[in-house]
């Protein structure tokens, strides 16, 4: 039914800025199909397409969706066990996200950065004290979420994140457990 | 006049376009009351502090809940690209917004109708919308961090997230990150670069930089961003030229965390409440 519609509609797309775009890859077309069922169903705004030519691996079908929402998209495909192979942007399909890890121990406290995000921790009790960084507007929400709590109690961004903002703060959030547990 | 554009991490906030005001250390625009912990209600307080310093008008706030899913964010959209046109600003900050490329042009477009142009700022989400679109060259001013100093000097990147080259603490690259940005059509006329050392450039290149007082602990703590977008718009509007606006807001920003002595688990209104003290030692 996806395809067919995918196959219907080609001819009406309407013109869509492909600047904050970005696609999903998949292990084949049967996964394309649920994932545009189960996104649609959601009324979010994608479209299946071909694939870039760098990214030409297997399956000829892709999703382009809105890259911001990253998260919060690829959360609604697990929850169905639907696992994109990876989402990259479509202004340059072989960009891979920014992985350094950057910490700095203020003795007390810890703060590791990924990305654009910062976490803080007091080390002794493992609450995370801070968020910083990001420029979307899950940050602040994903800062009320987890200020005060301790890493164990405080939500995971993965779990309440929309954004790639959020998706850097998991990120962030993943190396400061991985780090207090040391 | 000016107005500040952005969301409160709460999804049934309703959306509000209102003169704001400080009241028992909350935000207050329209019925609404409103912690200020981080984000654009952080900007609005400290925009209003200098405001207040200098009995300077309010800022007009336009904000709308947004938890991240962009719900909010469109409807603020829609509503600005319906009443821009019949309103009159000196200067519109734009924030904590989803960014959306489509959106953005709709908005640009609703600016144009304005009877007067106002200076245009932009930082956070909405700073990522106006590169992405390829229409950076109209706004006045950006605030990037570092991080974002390098997503605006990359012309693939569509965000932070996937920025080449982007190597952390590295303060010796900002001159060259600043000509990219610049090369690439991605900055706004004017930069404020924040960091340990805050860079102030235009297409020139770097023109000022501020690096005392020295406060450590600021870049851990959320919203400290957010102050000194809040204080350049708050320059802005008082008629500064955009260059000393931000070096203004830098200078007041550092001496404001420096009288606070925060720790890296400080909330940004400790620092936000010493504002109009650091005025006061620097003017």
């Amino acid at each position: 039914m996806g395809l067919l519609n995918f196959l219907k509609k080609k001819r009406r797309q309407p013109a869509i800025s492909n600047e904050d775009r970005g696609i999903l890859v998949f292990e084949n077309t049967s996964e394309v199909i649920q994932a545009e069922n189960l996104l649609a169903r959601e009324d979010r705004s994608i479209r299946v397409m071909g694939p870039p030519p760098e990214i030409r691996t297997g399956c000829d079908l892709v999703i382009e969706f809105p890259l911001i929402e990253a998260l919060e998209i690829i959360r609604t495909l697990e929850s169905k066990n639907v696992y994109p192979l990876k989402a990259v942007p479509v202004t340059g399909a072989l960009l891979e996200p920014v992985d350094i890890f950057f910490t700095r121990d203020y003795g007390r406290f810890l703060m590791v950065q990924a990305a654009n995000m910062k976490l803080t921790v007091e080390k002794a009790s493992s609450t995370v004290v801070n968020v910083s960084g990001g420029g979307c507007p899950d940050v602040p929400y994903l800062a009320s979420e987890m200020v005060g709590k301790t890493l164990d109690a405080a939500p995971a961004p993965r779990s309440i994140g929309h954004t790639l903002c959020g998706y850097a703060l998991q990120l962030a959030y993943e190396e400061m457990k991985r780090k207090c547990s040391q | 006049m000016f107005a500040v554009v952005g969301t409160v991490p709460d999804k049934d906030f309703p959306l509000v376009c209102e003169p704001a005001a400080l009241s028992d250390g909350k935000l207050i625009v329209g019925d609404c009351q409103i912690p200020i912990n981080r984000g654009t209600p952080a900007l609005l307080a400290s925009a209003l502090q200098a405001g207040e310093y200098f009995g300077a008008p309010p800022p007009t706030a336009c904000l709308v809940g947004d938890i991240g899913t962009g719900a909010g964010s469109r409807k603020l959209y829609a509503y600005l690209e319906q009443t821009l046109s019949r309103l009159e600003f000196s200067s519109l900050t734009f924030h904590y917004i989803q960014p959306d490329v489509d959106w953005h042009k709709r908005l640009l477009s609703a600016i144009d109708q304005m009877p007067n142009r106002p200076r245009l700022i932009a930082d956070a989400g909405f700073m990522y919308a106006a590169k992405m679109s390829g229409q950076a060259g109209v706004y006045e001013i950006f605030t990037p961090d570092i991080g974002e100093l390098a997503f605006l000097a990359d012309p693939d990147a569509p965000h932070p997230f996937y920025t080449r080259g982007f190597i952390f603490h590295e303060p010796e690259r900002v001159p060259d990150l600043i000509a990219q940005a610049y090369a690439s059509g991605n900055a706004a006329r004017c930069l404020l670069v924040k960091g340990k050392t805050d860079v102030a450039a235009n297409a020139s290149g770097v023109i000022k930089t501020i690096s005392e007082p020295v406060v450590p602990a600021m870049e851990a703590i959320g919203g400290t961003g957010d102050i000194i977008t809040g204080l350049v718009a708050a320059f802005t509007a008082m008629a500064y030229d955009s260059l000393s606006a931000c070096i203004y807001a830098s200078k007041i920003a550092r001496m404001a965390g420096a009288i606070a002595k925060p720790n890296p688990g400080s909330q940004v209104t400790d620092i936000i409440h010493k504002i109009p003290l650091a005025l006061r030692q620097f003017f």
